[in-house]
This record gives C-alpha cells, sequence and structure tokens, in this order.
C-alpha cells in the first residue's frame, strides 16, 4: 500500500460568472481507489469532473496530481502540452455518450490504437494486436476489430470506449454517468466488467453518477453534492446504509424498490 | 507601349507585398500554413487561384513560366494561366522544364529534375492534412503547435485494415523537417520523393483556404509510413507506350469504347523531349 496519495484537492471552486458551478471542494483520492461523486442534476457534479480533468479552468483552489516521475503538480498550472500529453497517456476520460468519446467513422481497432500511435507506436502489426487484445478485454469479439463504431450497439460502443482510455494504462480514470442510457441487463454486465478491470488493473477512478446503485456497486468511497457544495463523504457502504445528512437520506429513500 | 490595364502580374503592389511577407514566412517555418489575405482572381476556385496568386507575387520580368495541369503543357487550365501571365507580365512561356524558371502545377512534379534556383508552385484545394480526421479548425493549429500528429497514422491504419496497405495514393501526407506535417497538395505519392531534399524552392498557395507554405531548397521532406508497412510509390507494368521510359508515372489513356487503352507519360515535356531524341516505344516478345 503507498502511503500518498494520487491527488489532492484543495478548496476548488469553478464559478460561470456569478453563479455557481461547485465550491470549497476539497478531498484525497487514493492508487487505486474509486470515488463516486453523486447528487441530482444541476448539484455540480460534472462540473467538478470537468474541472479536476482540466477540460474547464478552476476560478480558485488547486488540484496536486502526483505525476508518473513522482513529482507533485498542480494541474491548472499545467502548460497546454502537459495536459494534453496526460489526457492521452495518463488519464482517461469515459462519456456518457460513447459518441463523444470514440471516432465514429474509423474503426475500432483504430480507436483502440490511436492513444498508442499518439505515443510514438509505429509498427502496424503491434497496435492491431494490442487493439484486438484489449477488444477481448472488453468483451467485444476479435473480428469486430475493422468494424466502425457506429455498427455497434450501445453497450458495445461504452466498452470500446473504456479500452480505447485503458490501452494505454491510465493511473486515473474519469468517468461520467457511463452506464447512462444503457439497458439494465448491458449496464450490469458493464459494471460487472468496469469492476474487474478497475481491481485488475488498480485504475483510480472519479465516478460521476446519479444512480446510486452503481455508486454502491463500484465505489470505495462517496462524494455527495448539493448545490454545488460536498454535504457527505464517506465510506460508499456507510453513506448509503446510514445517511447523516438529510439531502442524503432524501437522495436514498428515493431509490424505487422493485 | 501606352499605359497598362493591369498592374504588373495583374495583383497590384501592396497585394504582391503582401503575399511575399507570407512568402518570407513560409519560407522560414518548412510546412507551416502561413494565413494570407487571399484575393478575388478572375477565375473560379478550385482552379488554381492561389498558386496564380503566389506566381504573381513571385513572377519577375526576366522569367520564364511553365504552368501544367496533371502533368501536361496543353490542358485548358495550363494554357489559360499561362496565357494570363504572358498578358498580364508579359513574361516568356515554355514548355520545357528545363528552360522554366518558375513553374507552376497542379497535380505533378515534372520529372525532368528541377535545379538550384527553379521555382516551382503548387496549386493547393486543402492544406490541412488532418483535416478530414479533426474538422475543428482551432484543434488542428493546437495539434501542429504541439506536434500532435498521431492522428495522422490513424488514417494510414485505417487504410491498412481495409484494403491491406496503405493505399493513400495522392495527398500523401509528409513530415518537413522533422516538425510540421504537410500535404504536398494533391500530387500522387510516385511524386513525394522528388520533394526530398529537391535543389528547386517549392511554394503551395491555397487561394480558397487562404493559406501559403513552402519547401526551401534541400529540406527533408519524409512521407509517413509504420515499421512494418513501410513507404512505396506506385509502378507500372509496362513502360510509356509513346516514348518508352520507365520509372514515370503515367496516365492510362482510353483510345475506344472496346476496352483499348494505353499508358503514356504524364509528363507531356518529357514524353515528347524523349521522342524528339529518337526513343520510341519499346518493342516486346509479347507484342501480337
Amino acid at each position: 500500500m503507498t502511503s500518498e496519495p494520487l491527488l489532492r484537492v484543495t478548496g476548488l471552486e469553478k464559478m460561470y460568472g456569478t453563479r455557481v458551478g461547485c465550491r470549497d471542494v476539497s478531498f484525497e483520492l487514493w492508487p487505486g481507489e474509486v470515488l463516486a461523486v453523486v447528487g441530482e442534476s444541476g448539484s455540480g457534479k460534472t462540473t467538478l469532473l470537468n474541472t479536476l480533468s482540466t477540460r474547464l479552468a478552476a476560478t480558485a483552489g488547486r488540484a496536486e496530481y502526483l505525476m508518473r516521475d513522482g513529482v507533485w503538480r498542480n494541474l491548472f498550472d499545467l502548460s497546454e502540452a502537459e495536459r494534453r500529453l496526460l489526457m492521452r497517456t495518463d488519464w482517461g476520460f469515459v462519456h456518457q455518450n460513447p459518441a463523444d468519446g470514440l471516432r465514429m467513422t474509423v474503426s475500432a481497432g483504430a480507436n483502440v490504437g490511436e492513444r498508442l500511435m499518439a505515443v510514438g507506436e509505429r509498427h502496424y502489426g503491434r497496435i492491431r494486436s494490442t487493439a484486438v487484445d484489449w477488444l477481448t478485454r472488453v468483451e467485444i469479439a476479435a473480428d469486430r476489430v475493422d468494424d466502425e463504431p457506429r455498427r455497434f450497439s450501445g453497450g458495445m460502443r461504452q466498452r470500446l470506449q473504456i479500452a480505447r482510455n485503458l490501452v494505454t494504462h491510465p493511473r486515473l480514470v474519469f468517468m461520467d454517468e457511463p452506464t447512462g442510457g444503457l439497458d439494465v441487463s448491458v449496464q450490469a454486465r458493464l459494471l460487472d466488467l468496469l469492476r474487474g478491470l478497475v481491481s485488475d488493473l488498480g485504475i483510480s477512478v472519479i465516478l460521476v453518477t446519479h444512480d446510486l446503485a452503481v455508486a454502491r456497486l463500484l465505489s470505495h468511497r462517496m462524494m455527495v453534492m448539493k448545490d454545488g457544495l460536498v454535504v457527505e463523504t464517506g465510506l460508499t457502504d456507510r453513506v448509503l446504509d446510514d445517511p447523516r445528512e438529510p439531502y442524503t437520506q432524501l437522495l436514498v429513500s428515493s431509490i424505487l424498490m422493485v | 507601349m501606352s499605359a497598362r490595364a493591369y498592374n504588373f502580374a495583374y495583383l497590384d503592389e501592396q497585394t504582391k507585398r503582401m503575399i511575399r511577407r507570407a512568402l518570407l514566412k513560409a519560407v522560414a517555418i518548412p510546412g507551416y500554413q502561413v494565413p494570407f489575405a487571399s484575393r478575388e482572381m478572375p477565375m473560379p476556385y478550385g482552379w488554381g487561384t492561389g498558386g496564380v496568386q503566389v506566381t504573381a507575387a513571385v513572377i519577375g520580368p526576366d522569367d520564364v513560366l511553365k504552368v501544367i495541369d496533371q502533368g501536361a503543357d496543353d490542358t485548358t487550365n495550363a494554357v489559360s494561366i499561362r496565357a494570363f501571365f504572358a498578358k498580364v507580365a508579359e513574361v516568356k512561356t515554355t514548355t520545357r522544364t528545363a528552360e522554366a524558371t518558375l513553374i507552376q502545377t497542379r497535380h505533378r512534379i515534372p520529372e525532368h529534375p528541377l535545379t538550384s534556383g527553379q521555382i516551382l508552385v503548387y496549386q493547393v484545394p486543402i492544406p490541412e492534412p488532418l483535416r478530414f480526421l479533426e474538422p475543428r479548425e482551432t484543434e488542428t493549429r493546437t495539434m501542429h503547435a504541439l506536434s500532435e500528429y498521431g492522428l495522422m497514422h490513424v488514417k494510414l491504419y485505417e487504410d491498412i485494415a481495409r484494403h491491406g496497405h496503405i493505399a493513400t495514393t495522392y495527398a500523401y501526407p509528409v513530415k518537413v523537417e522533422g516538425r510540421y506535417l504537410m500535404d504536398p497538395s494533391p500530387i500522387p505519392k510516385f511524386d513525394n520523393p522528388k520533394m526530398h531534399r529537391s535543389p528547386a524552392l517549392q511554394l503551395f498557395g491555397a487561394g480558397r483556404e487562404k493559406r501559403i507554405y513552402a519547401i526551401p531548397p534541400f529540406t527533408e521532406v519524409v512521407s509517413l509510413d509504420f515499421d512494418d508497412h513501410p513507404f512505396t510509390v506506385q509502378e507500372f507494368g509496362a513502360p510509356c507506350a509513346l516514348c518508352g521510359a520507365e520509372g514515370v508515372y503515367l496516365d492510362e489513356v482510353v483510345l475506344d469504347d472496346k476496352g483499348g487503352h494505353m499508358f503514356v507519360c504524364s509528363d507531356t515535356d518529357f514524353c515528347e523531349d524523349r521522342r524528339a531524341q529518337g526513343f520510341g516505344p519499346q518493342v516486346t516478345e509479347a507484342a501480337e
């Protein structure tokens, strides 16, 4: 067990003009840990995710990240070149809509291979075999490697997006509602797959979801957000089984029981 | 002679200065696309408005101009651009590559090796090699700025995945002086090796897209490829049917409506030159 966290966030704030996106967010993320950010629509979950992944500029606060060379860097001080390199090597970003994270007009193999080519791999045979290997790991048949993702089902697209992100062995993956828009049985399989991959590869994940069941299955720890503020933090089971804040109690009690 | 209706070489002096400034910057940063204030020309976009503006900006009264279109000196576009400069700049024109000081081209590099002091001006339809992969201009500019060119290999990967080999045959992407990714305009990839360390100055003008770029003499121009799928040029099974030349780029000419066809040099000047020297069709044993 390492004694240092991977990410240290202190007093993070993102304002949209005078409106609050998220405010006063502080937490630490440890290697191999899955942190779920839950809350209703408009609570600032996605703003937080986009700010942390430097897709948005923070208006205040720090987010220090332990780079692969062991140096702590404030993400908001990185140059654009460093940020983009981080984005395509050490990080992953899984979008809710796979079309946002995939190139829909190139084959599945090229989608998986793009990151490899971006970091300088120039051997077609190796790129292709790595792509096939990753497709198999996300349960996509190897003979679909030359098909375009627009001929894939929603669940397959989402799995392809995950493979595309994991091919460079990132240490931190951001996920924005990865199971949104999938039917429940496909969701269940995807969650199973994600849980396996995350624990096998020891990836840290920041997972944004409004689905408490997804958070329960995947995450170790949980942050509940409301109106841009974190209202409750704790181990997932503790927060869900024994919610302390009135808002969390409301969220938990709103789950439909079948 | 009475006052001309046009300024020398059609464009006004301020416009020519503006284009020359862009050209100087382009030469200073090989392969970098320099924006310029492209003008309306008395011809439609797609007919070489970029090339014509570059030519107009660099041409002088002592220049000898050659214009080719797909290698030929006698096609409509080549004839009319040559006539245009003969009229507005009163320069000598030629069809012979070796005699020309300035060559405007569409889709070919002449077979005759270019020499130091010659300028080759390309007409470019789409200057951005990444355009069909990444539609956003802001994004492609960032990618150029940060040398993020992995995406171009995605295109080549797709070629191999679909066709078993790199099937891009024209506008084949190149890396200039180890830095900028460049679209060499729609020349066949057969001509790509001719750009590498060429003693001639190569200028590229895209009129509609308002971009100018350049390859100064003796610049490294490397065609992209994979380690296990190296760059190769087209090969032709038979020599030119008129002059017997081998190792040159050939065009297919349809002879009748019964499937008859022959392959001849696409560079008409090169072919005529060889025939004037006495070369003819190669006689093969398999001839009927």
